[in-house]
């Protein structure tokens, strides 16, 4: 198990790990304590120092973001952390809220001090009632432990459901109480964000990342990781694998490394395909399992590590039904704000629906690919690209698949097969 | 006063050519200097760019920079060393462009032989210019009920929407009525309103006009003609003193419709509902079309013209006579009248107040407005903003617009003096200065103001005595300019025109021999009459008293005034010629009744408040009806003198002629307030004034405009609310001595003195129901 860092999951598997006892136990809201007694630029400095970038798919500097807002502006700022967490397969959010949400009521101290915030804004995907209940209980004890309430005062705000809503400036929309849909850039959050006033939007686990920073050392983060992706980071596996689940590690590992520690593809079976950051990142095959799981190294292979969603699917897995799949879920989400994404999504899953029941032809492949073209980069945020990703990715590596839905004149697996319960008799 | 703004200039490079445009121009917009038009959908320059069409699509640089993707052009304003490709040289642009143009295009239906924006539409018209030829879209089009009301007057086909958000952009940013919006998501995403708050904006039929495809359509126009059949004539909208720029479609001689021109230092793109759609009452059928002249047996009959000629001509001479022009007429017809009472009936008693006025306002007119120019640039530069018997957005509303863009654009204060605070003021987050009816003065000799303030002062501030003293005072000791924004279109042009008894066209004082001598000269007769010319209410009253014989009426109601039993009375004792477009309670009493024109009939201008004319043509052409002004020199004619206004022409070469009076401005008789009447128990002080959408004589026959009007209420504070047991919705009985009226109470921000209603809508016509209108004792019971 030595390729594993806990840091942010180090205690997850005791019984009380989220609560403020606990956490206090193994050290808790020491580093808030300690960055209090710095100057507020030293803590942007150490945080910049330290290389951390932003957790939730775009991996920006996060102490440059931090260092964006105005000095002495005599202006409110703000803090807004991204907790909605709605990606297809992203899943470690919500788990290390569950297990250690007082890291990030921590990490929201350290980062309004930094900031010269006095409020932070946690803005929550509405369906997850019980991570919800669990960050409430957190804010409600550190405020009675006086960590919150003397100069940060911490606003748990729940979603209503829209996977628009974790574009940073869309959930400032839908945030001030206006329907999300994403704001024209600039000016940028940093500058006009929050009600108008500089803000900073990160997610839950670059800020939780913050307080270990705080009590390591820059130089400890730097240790980790590779050469321009410091540090370590909870990679979610999840699909046709033996053990799923949240595994912290190093930037840079690779699938291969993980999939041994999670014991493997599901026994009997072989790796067909896998993302690397989510449905909206360009899917990998086998021959991507040695590629290195930092941003360089995703970026290089084609793809993007993303929120570092690895969903992993076998060989009984039909591509073309997994992508009809996520697309139906971008035409459901698309904010409607943009025409490609708006009426792109529309057609997509049409054109997708015919080819997965084998009506399609060589032509609607060309069209597709074309529409996805048109899609791609002329949307007005990423929501739109990431739509077109699956699709043209898929056609890269199974184009053979596709045809072979044309010509058998329908899906020729059986989708029983994929599911965890074949051979179960249901 | 002039303003030398440095401008910095910023030269880009579009398609190879170099264009230098001011710093913050967008890239569309400097496109658009070089004559390349990028196609679009959600841009409107007076809008905030939005970039959610992406139909602008073009490949940037800058600095030798290239963007990674293509960018909207109608979001990025244009940076030194920037170049730009369009789809003129760029192929990524190109298909850009193409590629969201055939994505708008396949939730479209194909239902343009059928609709009314087909022709002449800018979805039309681009993907002609930047459409696929076939479509490859196979699939299921997404479909809605269609059309749905949003309100009485617009209609949502929310299928031909392409989502632009132009008109929820428009309602919001530009009238602060944001009753429409986006509601849904993806391509379900849909224009939708509150269900309990439908689309009742005074504005709404902008959103129409710009709406970018057939979307949103006018109940009115619906159906009714294809954009090829109409012949368009600029015309001037006759409804307010805003002088809003219009456009007047006409298809075989029937208006169809009206749109917002563009006069950027006017009405920008924009107008009003009213100015918009309420011209129906010009092709009314009960449209006077021939002349009527009463017989021996006291009955109005048919005529020929020569007929009724004579007989006015007869009545007139044959009695002491006057003038009584309404504020409708334009500024040459006006002249008209004018010049026919001084040259035809020897009389300085024409009166274009058709309404509430006073003395005091016949000498502020003279001393402070006539011949000045306040402009709505002025309102632009103010430091701040003060309304005196004034609420922009009911009586002027494109001066609401004015007041709101520099309130939404630098947060322009404005200040209104008022017992009740209205919907427009609290738009404008306007400082409520709440005072009880009639103690406007004292209020207004608090402000403080500099040079750099403007005092918008409307018609009503005659009905308050003292105020436009007070006004005059507070212009004098601060240096503020002073605009006085009447309601009716043709005031300030019939104020210009000297249709009014103390002044002589060119603003020339009646009691200055040497204006007299000045006009007197012009006009070629030997003198003009030197008594200072009496109200329309003092004619009435003369008429009564019997010294008054023969009236000349054109355009007036009656029942405008605060004494309409006087006026009737002496419109039924007095020889009386009308001059009409349809039977009035005038034309009933009158013994000449002569068809005249209607707006769209004739050609002719309108001053607005700023004194700016708006000239005219002929929007039908083959009526036969005749403007005033040539049946004035007819009747002129038959009575032996000579007019020499054959047309409209000959009348606007003649002000020209005159110019303006360089003599010494009139001064002003300082007048003292009135003392505040003491309420006590049930009474209230009423205050009260015109709604945009109301009775009004030109909003006859559009009832689809008439169903957006805002709800009659009658307006008292908490205070007196909770004394009274009343709350919102229940029933309060209005009386005085002269009758009483029954409205539904609404529990507002007014002085506890104070009860509002309006003055002339539904169930609420104070003038003839109460016998008054603003400051008079009212008895008020909850029934």
């Amino acid at each position: 198990m030595s390729k594993l860092t806990p840091v942010l999951s180090a205690h997850w598997d005791e019984k009380d790990s989220f609560t403020i006892e606990a956490y206090t136990r193994h050290g808790g809201y020491s580093a808030a304590k300690k960055a209090l007694a710095m100057e507020p630029d030293a803590v942007i400095q150490l945080v910049k120092d330290s290389g951390l970038r932003g957790r939730g798919g775009a991996g920006f500097p996060t102490g440059m973001k931090w260092g964006f807002i105005p000095q002495g502006d005599n202006k409110d700022h703000y803090l807004v952390v991204n907790a909605d967490e709605s990606e297809p397969g992203t899943c470690k959010d919500m788990p290390l809220l569950m297990a250690n949400p007082h890291v990030l009521v921590e990490g929201c101290i350290i980062a309004c001090h930094a900031i010269r915030a006095k409020h932070a804004f946690i803005y929550i995907r509405g369906e997850v009632t019980h991570v919800v209940r669990r960050l409430n209980q957190a804010i409600e004890d550190a405020y009675k432990a006086g960590h919150l309430g003397n100069g940060v005062d911490v606003v748990l705000h729940v979603g209503a459901g829209a996977y628009i809503c974790g574009e940073e400036t869309a959930l400032l929309d839908s945030l001030e109480g206006f329907r999300g849909q994403p704001r024209l850039r600039p000016p940028f959050p940093a500058i006009a964000g929050l009600y108008a006033r500089p803000t900073v939007v990160n997610n839950v686990e670059s800020i939780s990342a913050v307080p270990a920073i705080i009590n390591n050392g820059a130089e400890w983060y730097q240790s980790m990781g590779t050469e321009k992706s410091k540090g370590a980071t909870l990679y979610s596996l999840s699909g046709h694998v033996n053990n799923p689940g949240q595994f912290e590690a190093p930037l840079g590992i690779t699938l291969r490394e993980i999939l041994e520690l999670a014991g493997g593809i599901r026994t009997g079976h072989t790796l067909k395909f896998w993302t690397p950051g989510g449905s909206s990142t360009p899917i990998f095959t086998q021959d991507h399992l040695d590629t290195p799981l930092d941003y360089e190294g995703v970026a290089a292979a084609g793809s993007m590590l993303g929120t570092k969603a690895l969903q992993i699917f076998d060989e009984t897995t039909c591509v073309v039904r997994a992508v009809l799949r996520w697309t139906e879920f971008y035409k459901h989400e698309s904010c409607g704000k943009c025409t490609p994404c708006r009426e792109g999504t529309w057609w997509l899953v049409q054109i997708l629906r015919d080819l997965e029941a084998g009506k399609g032809t060589e032509a609607d492949l060309a069209k597709l690919l074309d529409l996805c073209d048109n899609i791609m980069g002329r949307s007005f945020c990423a929501l739109g690209d990431g739509a077109t990703s699956p699709i043209t990715s898929s056609i890269k590596y199974f184009r053979d698949e596709y045809i072979a839905h044309m010509t058998q004149g329908g899906c020729p697996f059986d989708p029983v097969a994929s599911t965890l319960f074949v051979g179960a008799g249901v | 006063m002039t303003t030398s703004a440095i401008v910095d200039m910023i030269t880009v490079v579009i398609d190879g050519f170099e264009v230098s445009v001011p710093k913050g121009t967008l890239v569309i917009r400097a496109a658009e200097q070089l004559g390349i038009q990028i196609p679009r959908f959600c841009d409107h320059p007076l809008l905030d760019p939005v970039g959610a069409c992406r139909q602008c699509l073009v490949d940037i640089e800058i600095n030798g920079r290239a963007f990674p993707k293509p960018q909207a052009s109608c979001t990025i304003p244009v940076e030194p060393g920037m170049i730009v490709k369009t789809q003129l040289t760029s192929a990524v642009a190109d298909k850009a462009q193409k590629g969201v143009m055939e994505l708008l295009l396949i939730n479209h239906p194909l239902d343009c032989p059928v609709c009314d924006k087909g022709g002449e539409c800018p979805l039309q018209n681009q993907a002609m210019s930047t459409g696929r030829t076939e479509t490859r879209f196979e699939g299921v089009k997404r479909t809605f009920e269609k059309p749905i009301n949003i309100s009485s007057q617009v209609l949502l086909d929310r299928e031909r929407c392409v989502l632009c958000a132009r008109c929820t952009r428009f309602s919001d940013q530009i009238a602060s009525d944001p009753f429409i919006t986006l509601n849904e998501r993806g391509a379900l995403q849909q224009v939708g309103i509150y269900e309990k708050q439908p689309f009742k904006s005074y504005f709404s039929g902008n959103a129409v006009q710009i709406c970018p495809v057939g979307a949103l359509t006018g109940a009115s126009y619906r159906f009714r003609a294809r954009p090829f059949d109409l012949v368009s004539t600029p015309s001037a909208c006759e409804h307010c003193a805003s002088g809003c720029d219009m456009r007047t479609d006409v298809r075989r001689g029937k208006t169809l419709r009206r749109l917002a021109g563009d006069d950027a230092s006017v009405n920008e793109e924009w107008n009003c509902d009213k100015g918009r759609w309420a011209f129906k009452y010009v092709t009314a059928v009960d449209r006077l079309t021939h002349p009527l002249v009463r017989n021996g047996a006291g009955v109005l009959v048919q005529a020929s013209w020569p007929e009724a000629l004579a007989a006015a001509a007869k009545g007139l001479k044959e009695n002491t006579s006057a003038v009584l022009v309404g504020g409708r007429a334009t500024y040459e017809d006006a002249y008209g009248y004018s010049k026919f009472a001084r040259v035809g009936l020897g009389t300085n008693d024409v009166d274009f107040r058709s309404r509430l006025s006073s003395d005091e306002e016949c000498e502020f007119l003279a001393a402070y407005v006539v011949r000045t120019s306040t402009t709505y640039r002025d309102i632009d530069r103010a430091d701040q903003v003060l309304l005196v018997g004034f609420e922009p957005e009911e009586e002027s509303p494109i001066v609401f617009l004015r007041l709101n863009k520099q309130f939404r654009k630098r947060a322009l204060k404005v200040t209104a003096i008022a017992s009740k605070l209205s919907i427009g003021v609290e738009k404008l987050k306007g400082d409520f200065v709440k005072v009880a009816p009639g103690q406007e003065a004292a209020a207004v000799a608090k402000q403080t103001l500099n040079a750099k303030s403007i005092i918008l002062v409307g018609e009503r501030a005659c009905e308050s005595a003292g105020l436009l003293t007070a006004v005059a005072a507070l212009a004098d000791s601060t240096g503020a300019k002073i605009a006085w924004i009447p309601r009716r279109a043709g005031e300030r042009g019939a104020l210009e025109a000297g249709a009014i008894g103390n002044l002589l066209p060119g603003g020339r004082p009646v009691a200055d021999a040497a204006a007299r001598v000045d006009i007197a000269a012009v006009w070629g007769v030997p003198s003009l009459p030197t008594t200072i010319g009496r109200s329309s209410d003092e004619i009435f009253a003369a008429v009564n008293a019997g010294t008054v014989g023969a009236l000349l009426v054109g355009g007036v109601d009656p029942l405008d005034g605060l004494h309409s039993d006087d006026a009737l009375r002496a419109l039924d004792k007095a020889f009386v010629v009308a001059l009409e477009i349809a039977p009035s309670e005038v034309t009933m009493r009158a013994d000449v009744v002569l068809p005249v024109a209607a707006i769209t009939e004739k050609s002719g201008s309108f001053l607005n408040w700023e004194g700016r004319a708006r000239s005219f043509d002929a929007a039908v052409h083959d009526s036969l009806n005749r403007s005033d002004l040539r049946i004035l020199s007819m009747i002129a004619q038959e009575m032996g003198t000579s007019l020499n206004l054959g047309t409209v022409t000959a009348a606007a070469k003649e002000i020209t002629s005159l110019g303006a009076w360089d003599g010494e401005r009139a001064t002003m008789t300082s007048v003292s307030p009135a003392q505040a009447p003491s309420v006590s128990g049930d009474q209230f002080i009423l205050t009260s004034w015109r709604r945009l959408l109301d009775l009004g004589t030109l909003q006859q026959g559009e009832e689809n405009l008439a169903g957006t009007a805002r709800q009659t209420v009658a307006v008292i504070s908490p205070g007196r609310a909770k004394s009274m047991g009343v709350v919102d919705g229940e029933l309060l009985k209005i009386s005085t001595s002269h009758g009483s009226v029954t409205l539904a109470a609404l529990v507002e921000d007014i002085h506890d003195d104070a009860i509002w209603a309006p003055r002339n809508s539904r169930g609420s016509q104070l003038l003839v129901n109460l016998g008054i209108g603003h400051g008079d004792v009212v008895t008020v019971v909850k029934i």
